[in-house]
């Protein structure tokens, strides 16, 4: 096949008629991967993954008889790879992004400890654990390919690397099998599992405003959207840092390069407080930044996905954060535009919701095909532009997501982060949770939470009445609303990411938290009732420490007696 | 440049672009010189090739080309620049040619001006702050090596006195480091750039400055490429020369709007207000240039200057900015108008990248906490002046008349600073703590007992 034309990523080729849609190519001299995305009977239109200066016309399109696909073995955590899964590491030490050049993605030549759990002549079908590795401290799984049944011809426990043969299946009409440390799977297509499962486990995100107040389960999907400066990668960063899940696969998509420096100087220094283990360990960076080929920002997702779909099937509960799905909206609507297709709202091609709820609905709890259970669970942060909410992709994301955590640059020019709005943010997820909480710790969740959110819009409605006629003109009882949510947002809501004991709260200490909150308004309440002036409570030293309960670590013995005093100095108001 | 090939098909010519037909092997992307009959040349470049046809876009514009007797060469290659240490004290022009008068640049080392993305793994995230002696600048948006910070201003607002003030004023906590101001005309009046220049050779600092000019009356689709040659200038200078390189650009709008211009002639389908789909990804190839790399000892930090049509924020030149870049510094009118120099809005300015180049490391332990205090404080005094106006300052409570004063205090002492006043890092830090010790302890809730105790009593 020949080039026929070039605009920008988009190349046309006449089609031999050997060539599928979707199907991978290498274009012209430079060897630039592109895939096909558009088949008529004279020519192929291929998007191309990388830049396509200096191509010319005439120049040959060669065909790999695959879809574009991303590689999946051990090595993956703690790497770093583009959009289209090409390990950056691995790329010129000059430091630019080069043409052309596609690195085995995973370490050829490190050793593993191979561990069989199957022996010469087992029965073995689809998914199922050929035995493992230890990659970071965690069981890799080798597992049968998917559509695969057979039985076991040989395997061979010991010193393995991963693109040695580990295991051979014999097939009933065909050669035997040969399974590596390493296989390819399409992007585009999601692996297989054996059904989708209910959801009843929180995923905390060790942020308080969001685990107590709009909670999302392992295998729930969130969106974050908020205008620029309002602090959706710092929420992002600390949720891949602090919250309670095996991996994190961190989609870095049209966004800043110094981000992903950030993330890959802090990482390493970093521990898991649950695992103790550096949370690098448990980290796959997708990077395709915003001056990197607009393209493989498109697939990069996609890329994300399949990975965390990869570890999902050895049972384990992957988060994917993509940081933005507007900057991977606005590549789609790129390419469509250069593809001269009659765009939607705002430029957009019509097929953006579809994508989205494509991208969404592959997330969930799942029942692996070996039979154990694993999640994804998918938060992606959208970047509205002019912080309007009501444009397309924020509205195309509310339709398929059940957690919305709206950030208001209102609250982040207020320094209250994470900025996360208690008026307009939501979770469906209330049912799922509510019985964690009870199970573990022994709380009634949700009236707790519903007094919180209660006292925060009480105050937001006399925030107008305050701004006519003034705080001081308020009734006592009124006064006291506004100070029991001033004291909510700063002693719960606000969260400082730089602090070392408040940039990670446990769920055990947001309940404490919680309920020094709601006994201080009722108590307060109640005192009053007994003719204590608001100038009287106000003047409560419990207000400075309820404040200061965040700061203080937990569990210690510093925490529970600063709970005590909070109690004696409340009772003893009487 | 090295041409080839060289044809006389010119088949159409529409707002800045033609089409060549019969061509041949001619390369996405690469260089053209159109030659016109009278001799004259014109620079251009190929938009896109489609079979024998060849769009190109032409930069120093379509004025007196003919179809019959204009031709033009096509080069193997993108457009590249010479760049070499000697271009310091220089005024260049888009393709780096002088327009001082002087001597032409003669270099051995040429780069394509479209250079390549970073690999953001071979990136070092920025720590070092640069101190620019502008108080609001180094105490609440501090400017990190490796950082781009641009300036959200408006017409006849001082942002060119600002920037300025940072260009000539910016030092490095290390003497001995060689640091380069990178000034770039984007359609900016002749006024305007020269007074960069001027100054610089007032204070015989030309050896500090390279300037790139494309002037109000030059060809606007000059501006497309006259960032990206400065850029390249920008990284031969810090990833080769080991320079601090300070880059300002201004006026981003002239940019989008020559970008705008190329988007309709092709009859590409808008996004918001006509701008193509693409601003976001065009304007990163730009910002995203600037920044550290492993290995190498020099930075490029950048401060576009933008002015917002009609004061939007929202308008799709700031939004898609404040996205890509880390923070922006917002210029408000009020302020200017109250006479307030540098008339920085500080509620929504911003620097992402602060929060690691300052503190007990590298500025002051009290430095984070004290910033944060400022900026809830000054917000909270804001909502105060709001009620005030409503229900009159005699109405509001103690506290909140403590507010008003803060703002009073720290709008003029903090925000307005005479011109050319260096304030060192512990001087900025003292006038905001003299600010804040007009509140109520209680009230500083950002700080530790430990920094109240020592700072506020």
């Amino acid at each position: 096949m020949k080039i026929l034309s070039i605009n920008g990523p988009i190349i046309k080729a006449d089609n031999d008629g050997s060539i599928r849609m979707r199907e991978m190519v290498k274009v012209g001299d430079f060897g630039l991967i592109g895939e096909v995305i558009e088949l008529q009977q004279e020519h192929a239109v291929i998007q191309v993954y990388e830049d396509t200066t200096g191509v010319k016309v005439n120049e040959k399109v060669e065909a790999l008889k695959y879809p574009l696909s991303v590689t999946l073995g051990p090595g993956l955590l703690g790497g770093i790879f583009d959009g289209i899964g090409r390990p950056l590491k691995k790329f010129s030490e000059n430091g630019f992004i080069e043409r052309g050049l596609y690195p085995f993605p995973l370490d050829g030549d490190k050793q593993y400890d191979f561990i069989s759990e199957m022996k010469k002549g087992d029965e073995v079908s689809e998914g199922m654990h050929l035995g493992h590795i230890i990659e970071m401290s965690l069981k890799h799984y080798i597992m049968v390919p998917p559509g695969v049944t057979g039985i076991i011809g040989d395997i061979f426990p010991g010193k393995r690397k991963v693109e040695d043969i580990f295991c051979t299946i014999e097939l009933d009409h065909d050669d035997p099998l040969e399974i590596r440390g390493f296989h390819k799977w399409p992007v585009r297509k999601k692996r297989p599992v054996n059904e989708r499962l209910s959801m009843n486990e929180p995923f905390f995100t060790g942020q308080r405003v969001l685990d107590f107040l709009f909670p999302i389960p392992r295998g729930g999907v969130a969106a974050v959207p908020g205008g620029f400066g309002a602090g959706k990668t710092v929420l992002q960063h600390s949720i891949a840092k602090w919250s309670n899940a095996d991996i994190i696969i961190y989609v870095g998509c049209g966004e800043r390069g110094n981000e992903i420096a950030q993330i890959l100087e802090e990482f390493p220094t970093l521990k898991d407080p649950r695992s103790g283990r550096s949370l690098m360990e448990r980290t796959i960076i997708i990077a395709n930044t915003s001056n990197m080929p607009v393209t493989a920002r498109e697939s990069s997702i996609y890329t994300g996905i399949t990975m965390a779909e990869y570890y999902r099937d050895m049972g384990y509960n992957v988060t994917i954060l993509a940081d933005s799905t507007s900057r991977w909206a606005e590549a789609l609507r790129e390419l469509s535009s250069r593809l001269e297709e009659i765009p939607a709202e705002e430029g957009y091609p019509a097929y953006l919701a579809s994508r989205l709820a494509e991208y969404y609905e592959r997330a969930g709890s799942f029942k692996t095909l070996s039979g154990k259970t694993g999640s994804i669970t998918a938060i992606g942060a959208v970047s509205p532009q002019g912080a309007d909410f009501s444009e397309p992709v924020t509205q195309h994301t509310k339709r398929f997501v059940r957690s919305f955590w709206a950030l208001d640059k209102s609250l982040a020019s207020a320094k209250h982060f994470p900025a996360v709005s208690w008026k307009i943010s939501y979770s469906e997820y209330g049912e799922e949770v509510v019985d964690w909480w009870k199970l573990n710790a022994n709380v009634d969740w949700n009236s707790m939470r519903t007094t919180l959110t209660e006292i925060l819009q009480d105050a937001d409605k006399l925030e107008n009445i305050i701004k006519i006629v003034g705080f001081e003109s308020l009734p006592d009882r009124e006064k006291l609303t506004v100070l029991s949510s001033n004291l909510i947002k700063k002693g719960f809501l606000q969260q400082n990411s730089y602090d070392p004991v408040d940039s990670f709260c446990l769920p055990e200490k947001q309940v404490k938290i919680a309920q020094a909150l709601i006994y201080f308004h009722s108590r307060s309440a109640e005192m009053m009732n007994d003719g204590d002036s608001f100038n009287k409570i106000n003047k409560s030293e419990a207000i400075d420490k309820i404040q200061r309960l965040k700061f203080i670590p937990f569990p210690s013995a510093e925490f529970d007696s600063t709970l005590d005093e909070i109690n004696t100095e409340l009772e003893g108001k009487q | 440049m090295k041409y080839r090939k060289y044809y006389t098909s010119i088949k159409k010519v529409w707002g800045p672009l033609m089409i060549v037909e019969g061509v041949e092997d001619v390369p996405y992307g690469v260089f053209t010189s159109i030659v016109l009959p009278d001799g004259t040349e014109r620079k251009g470049q190929v938009l896109a090739v489609n079979g024998t046809e060849a769009v190109v876009q032409i930069f120093e514009g379509t004025g007196d080309i003919d179809t019959d007797h204009s031709g033009i060469h096509f080069s193997t290659e993108p457009f590249k620049v010479g760049v070499t240490e000697s271009m310091k004290g220089r005024i260049l022009d888009a393709y780096g040619k002088p327009r001082d008068g002087l001597k032409p640049i003669v270099a051995k080392t040429t780069r394509d001006i479209n250079g390549r993305p970073i690999n953001p793994y071979h990136r070092t995230y920025p720590h070092d702050f640069i101190q620019t002696g502008i108080s609001v600048i180094d105490g609440l948006v501090t400017l990190i090596r490796g950082q781009k910070l641009p300036i959200f201003s408006g017409a006849g607002l001082p942002h060119y006195d600002l920037a300025l003030e940072i260009a000539k004023n910016a030092r490095l906590k290390d003497d001995n480091e060689k640091m380069i101001v990178i000034f770039v005309a984007m359609g900016i009046k002749h006024d305007d750039a020269i007074k960069f220049y001027r100054s610089f050779e007032a204070d015989s600092k030309l050896d500090k400055v390279i300037l790139f000019f494309n002037l109000a009356d030059d060809p606007p689709m000059e501006r497309l490429i006259i960032p990206r040659t400065a850029l390249t200038t920008a990284e031969y200078f810090a990833f080769e020369k080991d320079y601090q390189v300070l880059v300002i650009m201004s006026d981003i709008t002239n940019y989008c709007e020559a970008l705008r211009e190329i988007s309709s002639a092709r009859e590409e389908v808008p996004s918001r207000k006509g701008y193509p789909g693409y601003l976001y990804s065009d304007l990163a190839s730009l910002y995203e240039r600037a920044g550290r790399m492993r290995g190498r000892k020099g930075s490029i930090s950048q401060i576009p200057i933008l002015t917002m049509p009609n004061d939007d924020i929202t308008h799709p030149i700031p939004d898609l900015t404040g996205y890509i870049t880390e923070g922006q510094i917002v210029i408000s009118r009020e302020l200017n108008h109250r006479g307030i120099f540098p008339p920085v809005d500080i509620l929504p300015s911003l620097s992402r990248l602060m929060k690691d180049g300052i503190g007990k490391e590298y500025t002051r332990a009290d430095h984070p906490h004290l910033a944060a205090q400022i900026y809830a404080a000054y917000s909270y005094s804001q909502d105060v002046k709001m009620i005030s106006t409503v229900i009159g300052e005699e109405e509001l409570s103690p506290t909140d008349r403590k507010y008003l004063e803060f703002s009073r205090i720290f709008e003029e002492k903090f925000l307005n600073q005479k011109r050319g006043a260096y304030h060192s890092m512990e001087k900025t830090l003292e006038i905001a703590w003299e600010a804040l010790k007009v509140l109520p302890r209680r009230e500083l809730s950002k700080f530790t007992k430990e920094e109240l105790d020592k700072y506020y009593d």
